[in-house]
């Protein structure tokens, strides 16, 4: 294993913090959204927006796992374990998300239900295998990234035969997200959120590849850059989108060649399609119903369904009334926007999905950048 | 007595069962040969139930702390439940500016636990408080039912004396102080982490699990304005300095760039999405002084073994919100915060 200190030079930094500096043109803003939680932890994390100029913008998008799952969605995982008693395994940060009757999946531990944090999808396969008395539930989350490992623990599982183990897919799909911002009435019309272009995820694209985001390019006229999870990738993405918006172009450009290509990994794909089909519309937090956004799990594979197998139905639950979440992941709000911030929502006792991960918005402004809202004052 | 009428334990293949918490002769027995015969010493050899210790020096005051262990894996690189538990409660003493003097000791074992694991990790634990010079003096064992714990558990309750006039404290931190850790943070919690998720290395990660109260005494000698030690345990370097922040009613400023990590610790918590600054550390010290002596400080703890690789790494401002922040690496500001949530689980 190898430190990757070469990405985070603070002196390359300046440098390119200086360039962008004098390449953005007097008078004009940008407004670039980030899509991915893991750009948004690291510009938080490294202090990002301290070397940018004023002029640029960055606006968090909705590309945080946790972030995006509805309620509706985590009531049902907690059913699974508190009502049909199954052992449910998810990842860690899903435990802490707020869900319906003042319950979230580490509550509904405390009440008995046997949920379990793992940190693969094969953590869940390996508990099903050693306890075959149990129905085990894998909770499987995230985007294009996580969806691969997913597919293929159900297609070990059909290969073993298991019948005490299952999947209760939330896999969702990032194009679909983006499409969802371009489309959603704030950016078509008001304008009320000038997005001047975004900057691509990164391990997403290592799978679905730069292809998927022409569309953006072409169809909404706005630029995408690629780029890796770095600070000072994500610098070079705002460097090259400063130079596509004062050139007036809308392209996709990839920073992150040392792990993406056009095409992306064929091989992933072709086993996440073998297992998964598009769902024809999943209920997203903060974009609400989108269509063809998300994955279920194909009719052959049909008994590792854990909907299916369970017989659950889904049930739409609304967030809290002044949670600001939906706005915050579409980008027209900011997380100090929100009335609860910091005094009845923190990590501790959060109140939102976005205020759980570190990727999400409000966390990652309560922990790394609430200093900022602050005058400091000295100590009385 | 005559010792063939008395069936001995098996030390190799045998394990711990309820027996031998019930107080009937098994428990007897198994204090005598696995504890008493590892710790022995002049106060366990009495077999009383309490150590009758003698009174501190004059104008001395005493110093308790007490720290329950419940570490998985019990064995881990660079250490085990039973040296931690020893250099976990010393620590919490030196950090108060005392001198450690006596231990006590209490285990909870879980039934079947095997008896060659005890032996050893109690063995490892004698062996730490000899090298300390600070002897276990009176302790308790309890056996619980299978599944009602996880092998073992160990709590410490230390005893020291503080000389007069020190006057250490977690409250003393002013304007202008310098900051100073003893060394790389992150260490032991790291190696427990890479144990558990099988990370792979060149060299293992090791704990850095150590007594700290020969480091501490230096710090004392060296800067005499000394306002605080602290041992950066559970939630790490960030939670101390918040913790700290909070007493003294001060804000903290860190240079990133200054804080000593090990590489393959910075690269275990990239993989794991991890921040050395939050995981727990069993052998380091942040010490606060005023800016003055700050590098006699540092240089003193540079000559000793366990500090060789100190730093002052940040000083503490007035701030009425009592933020800790820092200057990253990178060149821009954050803030370091607790760590939100479940702590990663049992780590110390
Ligand atoms: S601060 Fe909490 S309640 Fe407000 S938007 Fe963020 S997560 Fe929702």
């Amino acid at each position: 294993m190898k430190y990757v200190d070469e990405f985070r030079d603070g002196a390359i930094a300046r440098g390119l913090a200086a360039a962008i500096a004098r390449e953005v043109e007097p008078g004009r803003r940008y407004a670039f959204m980030e899509f991915c939680g893991g750009h948004t932890h690291a510009i938080s994390r490294y202090g990002v927006a301290d070397l940018l100029p004023p002029a640029v913008r960055m606006v968090h998008g909705p590309g945080c796992p946790v972030c995006v799952l509805p309620i509706g969605r985590i009531d049902q995982a907690i059913r699974l374990a508190l009502d049909a008693g199954a052992t449910v395994c998810t990842y860690g940060d899903t435990l802490r998300v707020p869900a319906s009757g003042g319950l979230s999946m580490l509550r509904a531990r405390a009440r008995g239900a046997d949920i379990r944090m793992i940190y693969s999808a094969a953590d869940a396969l390996a508990l099903a295998r050693q306890a075959p008395q149990r129905q085990v539930v894998f909770f499987a989350i995230g985007f294009e990234t996580t969806t691969p490992p997913t597919a293929l623990v159900i297609r070990e599982a059909a290969r073993l035969g298991l019948t005490n183990f299952s999947v209760l897919c939330c896999h969702v799909l990032t194009p679909a997200a983006i499409t969802a911002i371009l489309e959603s009435p704030e950016v078509r019309e008001l304008g009320s959120v000038p997005l001047d272009g975004f900057i691509g995820p990164a391990h997403v694209s290592t799978v679905i590849g730069s292809r998927p985001y022409a569309h953006f390019a072409e169809e909404y006229r706005k630029p995408v850059v690629i780029a890796g999870f770095e600070p000072l990738d994500v610098m070079q993405a705002v460097r090259m989108l400063v130079r596509q918006v004062n050139e007036g172009r809308a392209e996709v450009e990839n920073e992150f060649t040392r792990a993406v290509t056009a095409d992306g990994n064929l091989k992933a794909q072709a086993r996440v399609s073998e297992v998964f089909e598009l769902r024809r519309e999943f209920e997203w937090r903060g974009l609400g119903l989108v269509p063809y956004s998300a994955l279920r799990i194909r009719a052959p594979f049909a008994a590792f369904d854990a909907e299916a197998r369970f017989g659950l139905d889904y049930r739409p639950v609304p967030d809290h009334p002044s949670c600001e979440c939906g706005a915050i992941l579409r980008g027209v709000r900011s997380p100090v926007d929100c009335k609860l911030f910091g005094t009845v929502c923190t990590p501790e006792t959060p109140m939102g999905s976005c205020m759980v991960s570190s990727e999400g918005a409000c966390a990652a402004h309560y922990t790394y950048g609430r200093f900022r809202d602050i005058p400091l004052t000295a100590a009385p | 007595m005559k010792k063939a009428y008395i069936r001995p334990l098996d030390l190799r293949h045998g394990s711990v069962d309820l027996s031998h918490g019930g107080g009937g002769r098994a428990m007897a027995q198994l204090i005598a040969d696995v504890f008493g015969r590892a710790f022995d010493n002049e106060w366990l050899r009495r077999g009383d139930d309490g150590a009758v210790l003698p009174a501190p020096a004059p104008g001395e005051r005493l110093v308790v702390a007490t720290d329950a262990h419940v570490v998985s894996p019990l064995f881990f690189p660079g250490g085990d439940i039973g040296c931690l538990a020893v250099h976990g409660t010393i620590n919490d003493v030196a950090v108060m500016g005392a001198r450690p003097l006596y231990l006590a000791a209490a285990f909870i074992i879980e039934e079947g636990f095997p008896l060659a694991d005890l032996v050893r990790l109690v063995a490892s634990m004698a062996a730490a408080a000899r090298e300390a010079g600070v002897p276990v003096v009176t302790g308790d064992t309890k056996v619980v039912e299978k599944g009602k714990g996880d092998g073992l558990f160990i709590a410490t309750t230390g005893v020291g004396a503080l000389p007069a006039g020190c006057e250490l404290s977690g409250a003393a931190a002013r304007p202008g102080d310098a900051v100073i850790v003893s060394g790389t943070v992150g260490d032991h919690g790291m190696a427990i982490m890479a144990q558990r998720e099988n990370l792979a290395f060149d060299a293992a990660i090791r704990s850095d699990t150590a007594a700290l109260h020969g480091l501490a005494a230096v710090a004392v000698a060296a800067a005499p304005g000394l306002r605080l030690l602290r041992d950066p345990t559970r939630g790490g370097l960030a939670a101390t300095l918040n913790e700290i922040a909070q007493q003294s009613a001060v804000g903290i400023v860190l240079d990133e760039a200054a804080i000593p990590v090990d590489p393959q610790v910075a690269a275990a918590c990239e993989f794991l999405g991890l921040d050395p600054l939050n995981i727990a550390n069993e052998g380091k010290l942040i010490a606060v002084c005023p800016a003055a002596e700050a590098e006699a400080l540092v240089a003193a703890l540079r000559g000793h073994p366990l500090g060789r690789r100190a730093a002052r790494i940040g000083e503490v401002i007035a701030d009425a919100h009592r933020f800790v922040q820092m200057k990253t690496a990178f060149g821009g500001r954050r803030m370091v915060d607790w760590l939100a949530g479940e702590q990663l689980p049992r780590i110390c």
